[in-house]
């Protein structure tokens, strides 16, 4: 008896691990036929050698063009694309470690830092548009028609309306700083000088909303602007100037560097962002949802003002 | 109120419909975390067992410190497993950073402390007498530390069951060391976590619905192998 009751303590032991094994053995073993949801590589694991890790800004991402870009790469070279969404600080890091094989980003300053610190290969400016300053549609400080730079100092003088920053080290984040340095502020003075000045601390997406919340100003890329805009209420208050232009660069992680695992491939993706036929995809992207272009391609010609 | 309505149609939809992503997303979140509790329980059976039955100096401080790890911010263990895996880092040559397999790993190194400190506590919950008679009965010590394993099979599965909810529910650790790639590291929580900041209350409610169903349908599993558990235990164990 006593041998029996342990032969049913052990079996009903061992079918819980089965059970919970056979859910965690999918995760190693790609195109297990029993699972419905192992038809690409489910939670499997591929080669580093056929993956390419691309760390994006996130408004590549969450205006959908790297979504739309993605698969297309795929195709074509028989790669599986991993996109790692974060903001160009920590992109850039990504890269310096070695953690992804190519970076997508926008601050012309750290990139070229980047590259003259021997961490990424080339440079490759492929498409542009605007940064703009977005606000409640009563515009209560009165900002519309001004530049940038005077629109900041107005903001700063009132300290009545709330401006929000992403205050987390993003290409944006640089930019904004760009602008109050030029408007002709400290930086550090603008950020203790009061409750109006508020940091958000994460993306543009939340930014937005926040901003929305708190019914502010703040200073968004076009193409997140447009993205969010029916839900955030907000519009687009400053739009002209070319302190406010953006740029967006794909920059190979350098192997001699940093020990990357795809190189080949990341540099075949900088040169296909720039090709003459997925210039003309990026530049009529966004035309279907938004009515307008999100982004201008440039491959070639950056502009600089 | 209505976007919450609105969250739950879309949920029944969702699975309904088996949307794609969604429901990758579900199974990776299932067999990710549960791996990781399975690993998680392999290591905290023997090790709690074995701090329980022995006596050495420091050992309440042994267990003060396990408790402390019970509070351990997920996010810390995410940047600790991201600076070591990370390709600069001491591990990092084994390109395990931003895939599943580094997410199983550092969900079981934030879920074992927890199943650790609660063996021992189930342990210790055991009448004493339990111990003196099998050890009376001339059981040796593993059959002793078996028997008592047994004997504190339903608070044991209470600690499992909680390591898979701490698991399953942890969004910072697999955001940083996942990276939330889709179709490969999205688990249900950075999915909610994304589509939350995208704005998309819906689809985000309806996942959260999904995960829910998932722990729900845990539990039901594990407390009918706990039932069964129960019927062989009818007569006295001594």
């Amino acid at each position: 008896m006593k041998k029996n009751r342990w032969l049913r303590i052990s079996g009903f032991v061992l079918s819980a691990v089965l059970v919970l094994g056979s859910i965690a053995g999918c995760s190693n073993t790609p195109g297990t036929t029993s699972t419905p949801t192992t038809t690409d590589q489910g939670v499997g694991v591929l080669k580093p050698a056929s993956r390419l890790k691309v760390a994006t800004t996130s408004s590549l991402y969450d205006t959908g063009l790297w979504a739309l870009l993605e698969p297309m790469f795929e195709k074509e070279y028989g790669v599986e694309v991993d996109v790692l969404y974060a903001n160009t600080g920590i992109a850039i890091q990504y890269g310096q470690r070695g953690d992804v094989d190519i970076i997508t980003v926008h601050d012309k300053a750290r990139e070229l830092t980047f590259i003259a610190d021997g961490y990424g290969t080339t440079r490759s400016a492929f498409a542009y548009n605007y940064f703009v300053i977005v606000g409640p549609a009563s515009d209560p400080l009165g900002l519309k028609g001004l530049s940038a730079e005077e629109a900041f100092k107005k903001l700063a003088a009132s300290k009545t309306t709330p401006f929000v920053s992403r205050g987390d080290s993003s290409g944006t984040h640089s930019k904004e700083q760009a602008i109050w340095k030029a408007a002709g502020f400290n930086y550090t003075d603008i950020r203790n000088s009061g409750a109006w000045y508020v940091e958000a601390g994460q993306g543009m997406g939340p930014t937005l909303q926040l901003a929305a919340q708190k019914q502010a100003y703040t200073l968004s890329d076009v193409g997140t602007f447009l993205a969010y805009k029916s839900q955030t209420g907000l519009t687009s208050i400053v739009d002209k100037g070319s302190i406010l232009l953006n740029v967006y660069a794909a920059i190979p992680v350098n192997p001699a560097k940093v020990a990357v695992t795809n190189s080949a491939m990341a540099t075949k993706m900088a040169e296909w962002l720039m090709s003459p036929a997925i210039q003309k995809i990026i530049g009529d992207y966004g035309v279907k949802d938004f009515g307008t272009p999100l982004f201008t391609p440039c491959a070639g010609n950056e502009p600089t003002g | 109120m209505e976007e919450i309505w609105l969250g739950l149609q879309r949920a029944v939809e969702l699975i309904l419909t088996a949307d794609q992503d969604v429901k990758e997303a579900a199974w990776r979140s299932l067999s990710i975390s549960a791996t990781a509790s399975v690993i998680a329980a392999i290591i905290s059976l023997p090790l709690g067992s074995l701090i329980f039955h022995s006596s050495f100096p420091g050992k309440r401080l042994l267990i003060s410190f396990i408790h402390t790890l019970f509070s351990l911010p997920t996010v810390l263990v995410g940047l600790f497993v991201f600076l070591l895996f990370s390709r600069s880092g001491p591990l990092g040559e084994f390109g395990l950073l931003f895939t599943p397999t580094i997410m199983i790993i550092g969900q079981a190194l934030l879920v074992t402390p927890l199943m650790l400190g609660l063996v021992i506590s189930a342990l210790a919950g055991i009448d004493r007498l339990a111990k003196e008679t099998a050890i009376a009965l001339g059981a040796n010590r593993w059959q002793m530390s078996i028997l008592m394993v047994k004997e504190a099979r339903y608070a044991i599965f209470t600690a499992f069951i909680l390591g898979f909810g701490r698991a399953i529910s942890e969004v910072g650790l697999a955001l940083m060391v996942g990276g939330n790639i889709r179709g490969f590291t999205r688990v249900l929580t950075t999915a909610i976590s994304l589509e939350t900041s995208k704005g998309d209350i819906e689809l985000s409610l309806a996942m959260g619905i999904i995960l829910l169903a998932i722990a729900l349908f845990i539990n039901l599993v594990l407390s009918w192998l706990q039932q069964r558990g129960a019927v062989i235990k009818t007569r006295p164990v001594v």
